[in-house]
């Protein structure tokens, strides 16, 4: 592996007397599709918030491309790491179109001047970053609906514009928090093959996901996070093997069309050790990011 | 088209009054043109009432008003009758425009007469001709509502629920130009009428009232409205451009100055208005202060004047240095209170800049040189601002243009209109560009906005100071326009505009992010206070209670931003919620 892209060394994050994340070590190298799999409540949206800025980690620290980050959003974003959110947070009164083109703020440089006065320049500019969204849109498969709110889209167009918007600012490295919550298996699927295609642009994705189909059909490496603890890392067979990552996911129902090797897994593992009761019920905040 | 529709809706449904639907047309038709007909007849014996409504052949006042409603509701029952042409008024036939334009004529004449019975004592007062307005503005009322139902079974909620109407595609570039040539005459035509009611003619200004906001609550029920915004919108440079032109004949439809006084008045606060909306508006910050910087630049103008009891007597700035030094001082003032307060999120800033501007007049009251130090003479404030010189022009002197004699305000008016003209660009501008788009994203989500690379806290300084120096522009014409500054009006809440208050709801009544909504409700605030002067101490109660409606009836302003019409062109894609319950999309993945 080469210089990694991401490098999180021991970053742990507090909140109170609750530690949500503990000393985790990950990194993600160059052109890797790593994937971040835990309970509900282990702390991996925690995580993704340590890495991009909007909350300061207690401990440890973040690099990326060597270079150690400040703990702050927009200037994790102007270093190239973008991100989508679990619960989407799109610009719901915002059209499609002007959602990307909020993404390309840190590529552009227009300020208040330029607006007004309205030089060549600022519609060079204005229309370069209108054809690059496009493109995005385009790309995603969303550029019929330029004009449409933002609101008003389907769920999975939602999670697919959020996904163009993160990627109009040019990352090297793109954070998916669950990116097919909600979705059905064809628009799975085609998630899928988005992820794919980002990678194939030379962008490096870390992903957060509930479905273990996609999470293994997809990813390189995988991270295991219980309970704040990084538990196992390593390639997607390894991860299936172990037996404590079985023992996590106890009790957590699959939705969609769990694979036969799945099903079998999760009733062998029930019959094997007594589950937690509570991780079905879902204990993610309403308003965690 | 249009008759089939009518027909067949005739044979299913009909309205609460039985009648058959010939004879329901033709009631209504007939109501309106006798109501027409009533306002050249003599409504009432004494010219004591306002507009003097004695007269035989010289409709007046409320008559005028009945005479416009009545027409609108002829020409609305005309829809119904298949008349050529007369469809792309009510493509659809439907029967709430009648209903609305009918009640717009009968509740004027309704007004007119109870008015003429409690102001004069009693219904002796009355003359038979306010009797057949009073019956003739009735009979299209009870026509309309024998029409067919818009939605059987919904009571009368159903004609108060705006029909489906068809959108025709464009017309012609020149069709539409004309339409909004047409358009802005006409609102020219309304607002001067509006504005030259006399003050002590309350009656009349009410029934002005009932006729506008009936009107138009018929022409949006027809459709009418959203298709104009539609064509206007389409010709964006062409109706901003009549729209400056239709203000800047105003001058010359008045005789007399003090109405092209209200008129600076109503154009200055409008455009501190505009300024606010980019800070509210645009960016989502709540600034309760904000009048506050339009007295920074009212105050440092008057400072740079040249008046004798400036401080500063013996400093007379040219215009131009004085607009700078305004904007100037506001913009500091404005980056002073932003600075530390918009680091934070949540209400801080509501709170900052509510204890601004109570600091701001405290301590411009008090900065006499008996309390503190001399700066603003205190409560007496700057008098005698001297009149504007620009290009060798004297502000304060009436001249003559061909036959017309343009007083002091209507020259003040034409270079407030100018600095309007500056604000729109501006706010035009900056809303369509990166650092507008970042000031949208802030207000509709600034977790993402930031995760999106934008510095929250640049971008909000940013609009606050220019929110504050486009407010300490218009301060500084102000000062001028009054002759003098004092610390009394920049408080937060008031009866009479410009304070917070009223600036706040302005842009919220108008409808926040537009353009022409700040202007539009500050027209209104402004107007309705100026004219309603009897309601004096009851005018915040009422300003209450209209706002309360408001928001429970429109809460995105009379203008709704050109997104909320984009959701309404958008309405036959598959919905979907934006935000599905949280636990559902967590459950659904795990
Ligand atoms: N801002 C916060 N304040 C306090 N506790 C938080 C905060 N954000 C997350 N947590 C807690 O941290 C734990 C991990 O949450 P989260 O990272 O959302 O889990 P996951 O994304 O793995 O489902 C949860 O117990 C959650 O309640
Ligand atoms: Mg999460």
């Amino acid at each position: 592996m080469t210089t990694p892209v991401l490098e999180a060394r021991a970053v742990t994050m507090r909140f109170g007397g609750l530690t949500a994340v503990h000393s985790v070590d990950l990194t993600v190298g160059s052109g890797e599709i790593v994937g971040l799999i835990g309970p509900n409540g282990a702390g991996k949206t925690t995580f993704f918030n340590c890495l991009t800025g909007l909350y300061i980690p207690t401990e440890g620290t973040v690099t990326y491309q060597g270079t150690v980050l400040p703990p702050k959003p927009h200037l994790v974003t102007q270093a190239g790491i973008a991100r989508t959110f679990q619960n989407i947070r799109l610009f719901a009164n915002m059209t499609v179109l002007e959602n990307v083109l909020v993404g390309r703020h840190t590529r552009t440089k227009e300020g208040l001047w330029s607006a007004l006065l309205r030089g060549p320049g600022f519609k060079k500019a204005e229309k370069e970053s209108e054809a690059r969204a496009m493109d995005l849109l385009a790309f995603v498969g969303l550029d019929h609906k330029r004009d449409h709110l933002a609101r008003n889209l389907p769920y999975g167009e939602q999670r697919k514009l959020e996904i163009a918007r993160a990627l109009a600012s040019e990352p090297g490295l793109l954070l998916l928090d669950e990116p097919t919550a909600g979705m059905n298996p064809q628009e799975t699927r085609a998630t899928e093959e988005l992820v794919f295609a980002i990678r194939d642009k030379g962008i490096a994705v870390l992903v957060i996901e509930h479905d273990m189909r996609f999470i293994f059909n997809l990813c390189d490496r995988v991270a295991v996070l219980v309970q704040g603890e990084k538990l196992v890392e390593g390639t997607s067979d390894v991860v299936q093997a172990d037996e404590r990552v079985i023992a996590a996911y106890l009790g957590t129902p699959f939705e969609g069309e769990p694979g036969e090797e799945e099903a079998a897994e999760v009733a062998a593992a029930e019959a094997a050790a007594d589950a937690p009761a509570d991780s079905t019920t879902g204990s993610t905040e309403g308003d965690s990011q | 088209m249009t008759h089939t529709t009518t027909n067949i809706a005739t044979e299913t449904q009909r309205g609460p009054v039985p009648l058959p639907a010939p004879a329901a047309r033709a009631l209504v038709s007939l109501g309106a043109t006798g109501t027409i007909a009533s306002a050249f007849l003599s409504w009432t014996y004494s010219s004591n009432f306002p507009g003097d409504l004695t007269i035989y052949g010289y409709p007046a006042g409320l008559q005028i008003l009945a005479i416009v409603a009545g027409a609108l509701t002829l020409l609305y029952s005309l829809t119904l009758w298949n008349v050529r042409g007369l469809h792309r008024l009510n493509p659809a036939g439907a029967t709430s425009p009648v209903l609305m334009t009918a009640l717009s004529a009968f509740t004027v004449c309704w007004f007119a007469a109870i008015a003429i019975a409690v102001d004069l004592g009693g219904l002796v007062n009355l003359a038979p001709g306010a009797y057949v307005a009073v019956a003739a503005s009735a009979l299209p009322v009870i026509g309309a509502l024998a029409l067919p139902h818009p939605a059987p079974g919904t009571g009368l909620r159903g004609y108060l629920t705006k029909p489906d109407q068809p959108r025709p595609g464009p017309l012609p570039a020149l069709a539409e130009r004309a339409v909004i040539t047409l358009g802005t005459a006409v609102a020219l035509i309304v607002f001067t009428y509006g504005i030259g009611i006399n003050d002590d003619e309350s009656e009349t200004f009410i029934g002005y009232l009932l006729a506008i906001v009936f009107a138009t609550w018929a022409l949006v029920h027809a459709g009418l409205l959203d298709r104009y915004a539609g064509i206007s919108a389409r010709h964006k440079g062409f109706s901003a451009t009549l729209a400056f032109v239709a203000v800047a004949v105003f001058p010359f439809t008045q005789d007399n100055d003090h109405n092209a006084n209200l008129g600076v008045s109503i154009l200055v606060f409008a455009t501190v208005a505009l300024g606010l909306n980019i800070v509210v508006g645009l960016t989502g910050l709540l600034d309760l202060g904000y009048v506050a910087f339009l007295g920074v630049g009212a105050y440092a103008a008057a400072l740079v004047s040249g008046s004798e009891f400036s401080r500063f007597s013996g400093v007379q700035f040219p215009f131009w240095a004085a607009a700078l030094t305004g904007m100037a001082a506001s913009l500091v003032f404005g980056v002073l209170i932003g600075a530390p307060t918009l680091r934070l999120r949540g209400d801080y800033l509501a709170i900052v800049t509510l204890g601004f501007g109570e600091i701001f007049r405290i301590a411009v009251n008090n900065l006499d040189g008996v309390s503190g130090p001399n700066l603003t003479n205190g409560p007496n404030g700057i008098s005698r601002i001297p009149d504007l010189e620009i290009f060798g022009f004297n502000l304060g002197d009436a001249h003559d243009v061909g036959s017309f004699t343009l007083g002091r305000f209507a020259n003040y008016l034409f270079l407030m209109l100018f600095f309007t003209a500056i604000v729109v660009l501006v706010f035009t501008r900056a809303a369509d560009s990166r650092i507008g788009r970042s000031w949208i994203a802030i207000r509709e989500d600034e977790t993402a906005a930031t995760a999106m690379g934008i510095n929250g806290f640049r971008v909000k300084l940013i609009a606050f100071a220019l929110g504050a120096a486009l407010a300490g522009l218009a301060g500084t014409v102000m000062a001028h326009v009054n002759y003098s500054v004092n610390p009394q009006p920049y408080q937060f809440a008031g009866a009479a505009p410009p304070n917070s208050a009223f600036l706040l709801a302005a842009v919220v009544l108008g409808g926040m992010g537009t353009v022409s909504g700040p202007l539009l409700g500050a027209s209104l605030l402004y107007l309705i206070p100026e004219k309603l002067q009897f309601l004096k101490n009851y005018e915040l109660f009422a300003f209450g209670i209209a706002l309360v409606l408001l928001m429970r009836f429109r809460p995105e302003g009379i203008i709704a931003n050109r997104r909320r019409q984009l959701e309404f062109h958008d309405s036959n894609t598959p919905d979907t919620p934006a935000q599905p319950d949280e636990p559902a999309v967590t459950k659904a993945g795990a």
